[in-house]
């Protein structure tokens, strides 16, 4: 195991341990441990070298590996690692965008999120092959992007996302000034699951222990994310099909479910809730009983709609059989969280990287046989609602029995010097992962976040291949990916 | 006279109202309160008063078309029985001429789509016109049928249905209103062909069709759109409305349909998903099935015992 170093999630280790391998022999030791990629970046290492990252992820044994590899000034291509492992291609796309180290012979070697100007599309060519060209600027309250379809009559055969017009260098700006307000500003409807992220890293990296009931209320908020972006992405799904029953509905259920977050911390989105040591309000009996009121208002009304729409034929034509993505597919490209989860992959980083309230609230995975389709991908989401719901019930119970605890633990710890931490959260859309490196002056010196929509962008495109070009919006909105994530 | 005067008001006024109701009517499914049911009108004098943006690659044919689709359907308008099957315009034409001046409103607004070059406008005026060609034999057959059976080819002879017909009468009407009403919602670009709402370009019909008209233009386009929702079902009122009634009662009547019909819209949006755009062919040839019950009803009561 000298070619790996193994870890944990929220788990520091020392720079030095990290091995460095040659590039060929990296490529071989990736495909021999054959483990999904989370993260694969670059970082400059002086001199005009450049170090490159691989982190593996285990989903059965909750085991990280990590590994990396130094180009030299004048190494300026190695051979692609995606023409064996497809799930690399983002990530070799992003390293070769960021550093100019390129990937021979990989298959579609696109800017990421820079350099647009020189992005060429794929085209077809023949008389009935039409292209349709959608944005960046959308109607409609959403972040930019540009979609081009290769049409044939109304059937997509082709869809092409040219995303990066949100590009502000979240990863710089994190190294001159990191805090709490940075951290759930990235991406605007995961504000708990970046907070904790970076909470949990910049703990880890300063030893600050925090409190179990600090723990049991970010797991909370979490879900109380989980479950009010979730509802809110039925009813978008609703009202895409222009089934406005399921819009109102959904639509005056999520705001139930936000404006009790809004009574726990003063926002609606849970800004300012999480912050590094532990989290900013306790909760007291009296908002926890109502909060407990409210949320089983919330499942029944979502439960009841959730079945009128399932009984609705109208509804059900559109949703079934609509932009599929198959299992093998998902785990070729590298399908992550809900998007994996709705194929049939069974990731979830709460379970599969947990913490000790997974054993101890009893809280199980449960496996979700989706295949693929938008109606999949709304049932998982009903399914995961209710779960989130039970989740929040056992820590409201839970929470009675640490009354005394402090909500948050003060330090004034420094980063220990030369260490490197992963710390996974897995968000409404999927893992979120950011990874924290310090110098010998006990600074950020590299500081790597990976969305799930960076996974999942590829993943809406081949789901809409064969679907008419009117079912766009309706696979979109299922996935529901965030472009600020991707852009960083 | 006087019926003719009042016609003409409820055909310049009325179809904003039936777009309020049917707005009002998707509101209170969804249990909100909505806008009031003048709104409509509210939106189409707010727009008379706007300034123009008009696409540079735009030709003539932009600038006159809302005119030319507002005129078409006005004109048409002319030539329906209305309230108390009065027509405003009682000229010895049959309905070829009303089905053919419609036609010219939607070839220019189908063109004016096309000139403007984006890609989602031709995408809808290619929809529009798949749907129309489907449509327009459907409507031909129904009130052709009616006509056959009254030996008559104006539309004074909707009425008429059930005095000739006899037991046969109810069931063609029946059929034929069914017909005329999908046509509604085919027509007006409602649920489940259409999304009115939606402000996604790649799933509209209708609506992405006029995405480059503003100000007047895009008021007039509205306003056509919703009159020729009033023209049909004023077809449909005058199937049902028995000949025998009093003028007033008659007038009572004739908005209480088209009141209902409103309502009925309002109440399919509300409770249904919009079908997939591949399947609305399917939905479009329902329209042409009833059409041909209609037929052969007809055929059965003239040729058949």
């Amino acid at each position: 195991m000298t070619n790996w170093v193994k870890t944990k999630n929220n788990t520091k280790i020392n720079l030095a341990d990290i091995p460095v391998l040659d590039i060929e022999n990296l490529r071989t030791e990736v495909k021999a441990l054959n483990k999904r990629p989370v993260a694969f970046f670059g970082k400059d290492w002086g001199n005009g070298n450049v170090r490159l990252f691989v982190i593996l992820a285990d989903d059965t044994s909750g085991d990280l590996y990590v590994s990396s590899t130094i180009f030299g000034n004048l190494q300026k291509s190695y051979e692609s690692f995606t023409q064996d492992i497809p799930s690399f291609h983002i990530f070799e796309r992003e390293f070769y965008e960021d550093f100019g180290i390129e990937p021979l012979h990989h298959p579609w070697l696109k800017p990421v999120r820079k350099n647009q100007d020189d992005y060429t599309f794929f085209e077809m060519q023949g008389e009935e092959v039409h292209q349709v060209a959608v944005g960046p600027i959308h109607a409609g309250v959403i972040e930019p992007g540009h979609f081009r379809f290769m049409c044939n009559g109304e059937t997509v055969y082709h869809l092409e996302i040219m995303l990066g017009y949100q590009h502000k260098g979240v990863e710089e700006l994190m190294l001159k000034k990191h805090s709490n307000q940075l951290a759930e500003s990235i991406v605007g409807d995961s504000v708990i699951a970046y907070n904790t992220a970076y909470s949990q890293i910049v703990e880890t990296l300063k030893d600050i222990k925090i409190s179990d009931k600090a723990q049991l209320i970010r797991k909370l908020a979490l879900e109380m994310e989980r479950a009010a972006i979730h509802i809110g992405d039925l009813g978008a799904i609703a009202g895409d099909i222009a089934y406005l029953m399921g819009a109102s509905v959904f639509g005056a259920t999520r705001t139930l479910v936000i404006n009790t977050m809004l009574e726990f911390c003063g926002s609606r989105f849970g800004r300012g809730f999480v912050t590094v040591g532990g989290v900013n309000f306790d909760l007291s009996d009296e908002i926890m009983e109502k909060a407990k009121k409210t949320l089983d208002k919330v499942e029944k009304d979502v439960d009841r709609m959730v079945k009128t729409m399932l009984k609705n034929s109208s509804v059900m034509s559109r949703l079934e059989k609509t932009g599929t993505v198959s299992t093998e597919r998902a785990m070729e490209t590298g399908l992550v969280g809900m998007a994996a989860r709705a194929s049939g992959v069974p990731i979830d980083s709460r379970f599969d990287y947990p913490d000790k309230w997974m054993e101890k609230l009893n809280i199980n995975k449960k496996v979700f046989n989706g295949i693929g389709d938008v109606n999949s991908r709304f049932k998982l989401r009903y399914k995961e609602i209710k779960e989130s719901l039970d989740i929040i019930r056992k820590i409201f119970k839970e929470l009675k029995n640490l009354k005394s605890e402090p909500v948050l633990t003060y330090s004034d710890n420094d980063f220990t010097k030369d260490s490197f931490a992963i710390s996974i959260v897995e968000g409404w859309r999927g893992e979120v992962v950011h990874i924290a490196m310090t110098d010998d002056n006990g600074k950020l010196s590299r500081y790597k976040i990976k969305d799930p929509s960076f996974n999942n962008w590829f993943g809406l495109a081949l789901a809409v291949r064969n679907n008419g070009v009117s079912d766009f919006p309706l696979c979109n909105k299922s996935f529901n990916l965030s472009y600020s994530g991707n852009d960083l | 006279m006087l019926i003719k005067l009042l016609n003409l008001l409820i055909l310049l006024l009325v179809p904003f109202l039936m777009m309020g109701v049917i707005r009002k009517t998707k509101a209170f499914w969804g249990g909100r309160k909505g806008c009031s049911i003048f709104q409509p009108l509210w939106d189409f004098t707010k727009l008379i008063k706007k300034d123009f943006v008009i696409s540079k690659t735009t030709s003539a044919v932009f600038k006159i078309s809302p005119v030319v689709n507002l005129s078409a359907v006005l004109a048409a308008a002319l030539l329906v029985p209305m309230s108390a099957g009065t027509i405003i315009l009682n000229l010895p034409v049959g309905f070829v001429l009303f089905a053919y001046i419609l036609g010219l409103g939607k070839f220019f607004s189908l063109i004016s789509a096309m000139d403007t070059g984006s890609s989602f406008e031709g995408m809808g005026a290619s929809r529009e016109a798949c749907f129309t060609t489907i449509v327009e034999p459907a409507f031909f057959i129904v009130i052709a049928s009616i006509m056959a059976m009254t030996g008559n080819v104006t539309f004074d002879s909707l009425s008429k249905i059930f005095t000739n017909t006899g037991s046969y009468g109810i069931l063609i009407a029946i059929f034929a209103v069914v017909a005329l009403f999908l046509m509604i919602l085919i027509e007006g670009s409602r649920v489940p062909v259409d999304d009115p709402t939606t402000h996604l370009e790649l799933t509209m019909i209708h609506e992405v069709m006029i995405l480059d008209n503003s100000a007047l233009d895009l008021a007039l386009f509205s306003w056509a759109n919703s009159i020729k929702m009033l023209l049909i079902s004023s077809l449909i009122a005058n199937i049902i409305i028995p000949s025998s009634l009093s003028q007033w009662a008659s007038v009572l009547l004739y908005l209480f349909v088209i009141f209902a019909i409103s309502v009925i819209i309002g109440t399919i949006e509300s409770g249904m998903a919009r079908i997939r755009m591949s399947h609305v062919f399917e939905f479009v040839f329902v329209m042409s099935s009833f059409a041909l019950v209609v037929l052969s009803l007809v055929v059965a009561r003239m040729f058949g015992g």
